[in-house]
């Protein structure tokens, strides 16, 4: 690649974030106002407030539940899932239940769930958590491995493979795209929950502590916790489609094919 | 580009009969008899004992206590907010969504100009706006108008923008040498293109905007069913609070429908609804 066309890329790549930080700063930067701190003034107090013993006590903690959480809805959802789309019966049986289950909205799981298990430990969250992220994995899950090619099952049951391995090399595979779909809703449904999950009783955890500062009017340590989740949702979302990308390349290349790209 | 699988999926489904499809009754059916024993289900595990009556109550008292609310009008007030909250959120984001897509979508520099922040700041999870907007507008509807707005408004406007770009080259040259105006050009070429995205989006919006409505009056206090169901689990009403769970349950069905009759009736022209109607 020329330089004249790295420059240009790097342009086209970081021109207008850089434009609107540099709004940013420069329009909060004499801000009297209590709700907009300039934008130094919250640089300055990241590094302090978002110390090490911080991230250990809150941010892990809440990086924790959010993974057990998601990853028990990925096994469940898929499990059921691909259960449910292999039997038509049982689809049947279960469709209407489970689109009311997927109706609603997850954040109001959290009173009843706080009924069951309490809202002070780790485990009432780690419910919402993934009970929120199930529906949406389940439900792709279902429709992929419905919507699977006819000639590929028919072909795996003319060459007798076992149901076994017609399950990890015929049907897994075909539905991976529709499950990843559903993957990445749930991701994003997860964050919401990790969050929401700590704003209910007296917590620690991400969520918890930027509520602390919004009440306790430490604005400019709120807007460090804002841009905190900020970046761990751009992260989360960055290695969610590195994953999807290396898992998923055969059907990218599939796609572009189809397209004559 | 690759992240569009769940959009139109039913147009690459294979074009011949689908071998032994059962009857759609008896699917009905089916369905029915599920609801029923999920029903059945918990009805007994709370009668029985099995799971504690004070966590689970019975279905029946439950949709006693659902019949009660009817007869209120405090219930019909916060219905309809809720509802207004989730109707006026969901439009801004739409017509937001569609106006700057098109703009962003027709106009490749401003559209890899923006690339890189749209990327960056849709995974931005909207409930990090949360003490944002209670330092802003406290427990006034507005709060939960920004958290809807932000949340609908990246999912609107990613399909528009998929939308926008799966134009045909064909189709715009053949407008640009007949010399469509460029709004000539988003009416009839860009936008029936674009509706089946858009349709998607709207879909898709839709279900975020209920969850941000329901977010924000759950957690921060603004006025509708959400707040409910919080009073009414901390003052230890348990069938109510389940009772309110089952009303949002249905209106995001209700909601899901909606969506899905919608698109059926704005895409009765495209082949994927087309080739679903039998």
């Amino acid at each position: 690649m020329t330089v004249p066309r790295l420059a240009r890329k790097a342009f086209m790549l970081l021109g207008l974030p850089i434009i609107l930080v540099a709004v940013w700063w420069v329009a909060s930067a004499g801000s009297t106002s209590p709700f907009w701190p300039p934008l130094q003034t919250i640089l300055e107090t990241f590094p302090a407030t978002w110390t090490w013993d911080r991230i250990v006590q809150d941010v892990m903690p809440s990086l924790a539940r959010l993974g057990i959480g998601y990853g028990l809805a990925v096994v469940i959802g898929v499990a059921a899932g691909t259960a449910i789309g292999l039997m038509p019966r049982l689809r049947a049986l279960s469709e209407p239940v489970l689109e009311f289950f997927r109706a609603v909205p997850p954040p109001v799981l959290v009173p009843i769930i706080a009924l069951f298990a309490g809202y002070t430990g780790w485990l009432g969250k780690i419910i919402t958590i993934a009970l929120g992220c199930l529906w949406p994995i389940l439900l792709n899950t279902v429709e992929g491995v419905r919507g699977l090619e006819p000639v590929l099952g028919d072909t795996a049951k003319s060459y007798h493979l076992s149901p076994w391995r017609r399950l990890v090399f015929v049907v897994l595979p075909g539905a991976s795209p529709r499950i990843f779909a559903g993957a990445r809703q749930a991701l994003s449904i997860g964050v919401i929950l990790m969050v929401i999950s700590e704003l209910f009783g007296a917590n620690r955890g991400l969520g918890a502590a930027i509520v602390q500062f919004q009440r306790s009017f430490a604005i400019p340590q709120m807007w460090t916790g804002i841009i905190l989740l900020g970046l761990i949702g751009v992260v989360l979302a960055a290695l969610f489609k590195a994953v999807e990308n290396r898992m998923l390349a055969w059907y990218v290349g599939q796609r572009q094919i189809e397209r004559g790209e | 580009m690759s992240s569009s699988p769940p959009t139109l999926a039913p147009t690459r489904r294979a074009a011949g009969p689908r071998p032994r499809r059962r009857g759609r009754r008896t699917d009905a059916w089916l369905g029915v008899a599920g609801v029923f024993i999920v029903l059945a289900g918990s009805e007994l595990l709370s009668r029985t004992g099995i799971v504690n009556p004070d966590f689970l109550p019975p279905v029946t008292e439950m949709y006693a206590s659902l019949f009660g609310l009817l007869g209120e009008a405090d219930f019909w007030e916060s219905l309809w907010l809720t509802v207004r909250g989730w109707a006026i959120g969901l439009a801004a984001a739409m017509a937001l969504g569609i106006v700057v897509g098109f703009v962003i979508g027709s106009i490749p520099f401003l559209r890899a100009f923006t690339n890189s922040t749209i990327e960056f700041l849709r995974p931005i999870p909207s409930v990090a706006l949360i003490p944002l907007v209670v330092l802003l507008f406290g427990t006034q509807p507005q709060s939960a108008f920004l958290l809807v707005l932000y949340a609908a408004f990246w999912q609107v406007l990613v399909q528009v923008l998929y939308g926008v770009a799966d134009v045909d080259p064909v189709a715009r040259d053949t407008a640009r040498s007949y010399r469509f105006g460029p709004l000539r050009v988003a009416r009839s070429v860009i936008y029936p293109t674009a509706l089946p995205y858009i349709m998607t989006a709207f879909r898709l919006a839709a279900a975020v905007a209920l969850i941000l409505e329901i977010t924000a009056e759950l957690v921060i206090g603004v006025p509708g069913l959400g707040r409910d169901i919080g009073i009414a689990q901390s003052s230890g009403n348990v069938p109510e609070t389940y009772a309110l769970v089952i009303v949002v349950g249905l209106i995001g069905v209700g909601v899901n429908m909606f969506a899905r009759l919608v698109e059926r009736k704005a895409l009765w022209w495209h082949p994927s609804v087309r080739s679903e109607t039998p």
